[in-house]
């Protein structure tokens, strides 16, 4: 290990560095090169958004386009203009309904005294969210499925059979619900940290002044939680084109992709399937910039409104 | 980033109570209605939680007998209970096969993921490493944007991985945020300890293996965890990059055959195996084979939530 004085020496001769510095670079460069190769490298394939690519011909042969693929953008090609719609509104439902469950449940769960129960309903609650979307798809199907388990007890109470999966006009809702029941558990750990930080003084001052729960509640809990709930909205929207992509494409099947398709699957369907690699990578492409865009223009947002966010200014 | 840690991360305040009561002083008792309302609450989402895993696994035991007369569809009490299911799964044919492949995947992936991870995150925390700060920047950028699907897949083709275990492990093997939060945990061991180990004249290889990986046991067990229930629930990479059915790890086994619920034969379970056990049996056997691994993982997993996985939290 180098002391201060000799890293003065040689923090400008870059051999010595080197050598002094090998096994760090040693132990770091397998990792590094992982992130070049399957990170960096792809992040350059978009070039293809630009060309006719053709697989056999490769990137370097491929013609360029300009901006041809990127006609999506102004002529309105339905299936396009579906899947935004139907990434739209998803993200809206979902924003709307699954977004603020955790914090209800946070709330809840820190309203028990009881330390023990406490652990035990949250080690329950947090487990969906290590199953994978396959798992979750594939027990929803053997709960609501036609054959599954609230069917099965209908049947048996001669009523009539629900049709949930697989029927378009309820995709959305199926989705969402799914999305609840895997994450809104683990969603809470964050809220249950912010709670737990929150001085207990602030209670202690307000019980003697002499408000009630819902007082406490309205006063001091929320309002400490708001940084945290704008920051977990912040980081959200910068995923707002990106919905359950493996939880899609698992369900698609049944319902068509009228009702199922998002921006995701539109650029698996057309790109890997249909082999529009152009077009495809275009509108991943505009995705991704859209994504990021739309995190940095809320976290200036959030400062306008006196909030951090994500980062300081 | 820091935002989020300071928000997040920190010592909880102390809870003043009443005596020989659990509540803070601040806090009398609620009243019978909203403590019912409550325990209704709470409960309803405890069991919407546990019933699906109950009922899955009291099918998969559930003899031909048990399903009939539930109408062909699932069971809450078998009646007759026959573990034939997971024997016809787990003694040979397709089933099998794909829960060693997963297994192999796993393990040999979780223990690259988590040696790449552990190198680079300590590089680029030491300070005045030589090329840390490029090296961060790129690691930072990957955090913001993903390079999209299409050009990953044409990567992974032009390398020539279509096909192989090692699509499965590669793309994915040092994830961006595990090495952020690894490296903020290697910036936090005091740096004492490094200055008094080099004063005594230990290596940068006896630093690291004798002072900072014993102390960073437990970010390495929720990190490593990390990886590794990745790895086995990987299902759209296999979707993706496996063509061959004999590659196919557990995640596109259990798309075809419960997901998509195409019938499981006599020649894709094991050989010899006369009298299949019931389709639905066999289809939740593979739901639980599956399910398993994560819920034998999950207890060790637990007990570090409340420490480094603050920052994981957001990210999921």
């Amino acid at each position: 290990m180098r002391t201060d004085a000799d890293a003065a020496v040689s923090v400008h001769r870059t051999p010595r560095r080197l050598g002094r510095d090998k096994l760090l670079l040693l132990l770091g460069l397998p990792g590094g090169l992982a992130l070049i190769l399957f990170h960096y490298v792809p992040l350059l394939g978009n070039v293809i958004a630009f060309q006719d690519y053709q697989p056999y011909l490769g990137i370097l042969e491929s013609s360029w386009t300009g901006l041809t693929n990127f006609s999506f953008l102004v002529d309105g090609n339905p299936e396009f203009i579906n899947a935004l719609i139907n990434t739209l509104v998803l993200t809206l439902i979902q924003t709307v309904l699954v977004f603020p469950v955790p914090l209800v449940l946070a709330l809840l769960l820190n309203s028990l005294a009881g330390e023990r129960l406490k652990r035990l309903l949250q080690s329950v609650l947090y487990l969906p969210h290590f199953l994978s979307w396959v798992i979750v798809v594939a027990l929803f199907q053997q709960m609501l499925g036609n054959a599954g388990m609230l069917n099965t007890f209908l049947v048996q109470h001669d009523l009539p059979i629900i049709h949930i999966i697989g029927v378009p006009e309820l995709f959305k809702a199926l989705i969402t619900s799914q999305a609840i029941w895997k994450d809104a558990g683990w969603g809470t750990i964050i809220f249950l940290a912010a709670l737990s930080r929150i001085d207990q003084e602030l209670y202690e001052a307000s019980a003697v002044d002499g408000a009630s729960g819902w007082q406490r509640l309205w006063n001091i809990t929320l309002p400490s939680l708001r940084g945290l709930f704008i920051l977990l909205l912040i980081l959200r929207l910068g995923s707002s084109l990106s919905v359950g992509f493996e939880q899609i494409i698992l369900q698609q099947g049944p319902v068509g992709r009228d009702a199922s398709e998002v921006l995701d699957t539109w650029v698996y369907n057309n790109g890997i399937l249909g082999g529009n690699w152009g077009m495809s990578t275009a509108v991943g492409l505009v995705k991704g910039v859209v994504g990021v865009f739309l995190v940095i223009g809320a976290n200036k947002l959030a400062h306008v409104f006196g909030e951090r966010g994500v980062y300081e200014k | 980033m820091t935002t989020l840690e300071q928000a997040t991360i920190g010592e909880t305040t102390e809870r003043r109570t009443i005596p020989g009561s659990k509540r803070p002083i601040w806090m009398e008792k609620p009243s019978a209605v909203v403590q019912v309302l409550k325990f209704i609450a709470l409960a309803v989402s405890v069991l919407l939680v546990i019933i699906p895993f109950w009922s899955v696994i009291a099918t998969s035991i559930a003899d031909q007998k048990t399903i009939n007369d539930s109408g062909g569809g699932m069971v809450m009490w078998p009646k007759g209970i026959t573990f034939e299911a997971y024997r016809a799964i787990v003694t040979g044919g397709v089933v099998t096969r794909a829960l060693l492949i997963s297994i192999g995947i796993t393990v040999v992936g979780t223990l690259l993921s988590l040696a790449a991870t552990a190198g680079l995150a300590y590089w680029l925390s030491r300070p005045r490493a030589w090329g840390a700060k490029p090296m961060l920047t790129l690691v930072l950028g990957a955090v913001l944007f993903g390079p999209g699907l299409i050009p990953t897949y044409l990567t992974v083709k032009e390398f020539h991985l279509l096909d192989t275990y090692a699509s499965l492990i590669l793309p994915v093997l040092v994830n961006a945020f595990n090495v952020i939060v690894m490296r903020a945990f290697f910036q936090e061991l005091p740096a004492e300890l490094f200055e008094s180990a080099a004063i005594d004249g230990a290596s940068t290889a006896t630093i690291l293996f004798k002072i900072v990986l014993p102390l960073s046991k437990a970010v390495m067990a929720v990190i490593g965890l990390f990886y590794a229930v990745a790895y086995w629930n990987a299902f759209f990479n296999a979707m993706l990059y496996i063509q061959s059915t004999d590659k196919w790890p557990m995640a596109l086994v259990l798309r075809t055959y419960v997901v998509n619920q195409t019938t499981i034969g006599g020649d894709q379970v094991a050989a010899g195996t006369e009298a299949l056990p019931p389709q639905l049996s066999l289809q939740m056997a593979i739901l639980v084979v599956a399910i398993v691994p994560i819920l034998v993982v999950y207890p060790f997993l637990q007990k570090h939530f409340a420490k480094g996985v603050m920052i994981g939290a957001v990210k999921g």
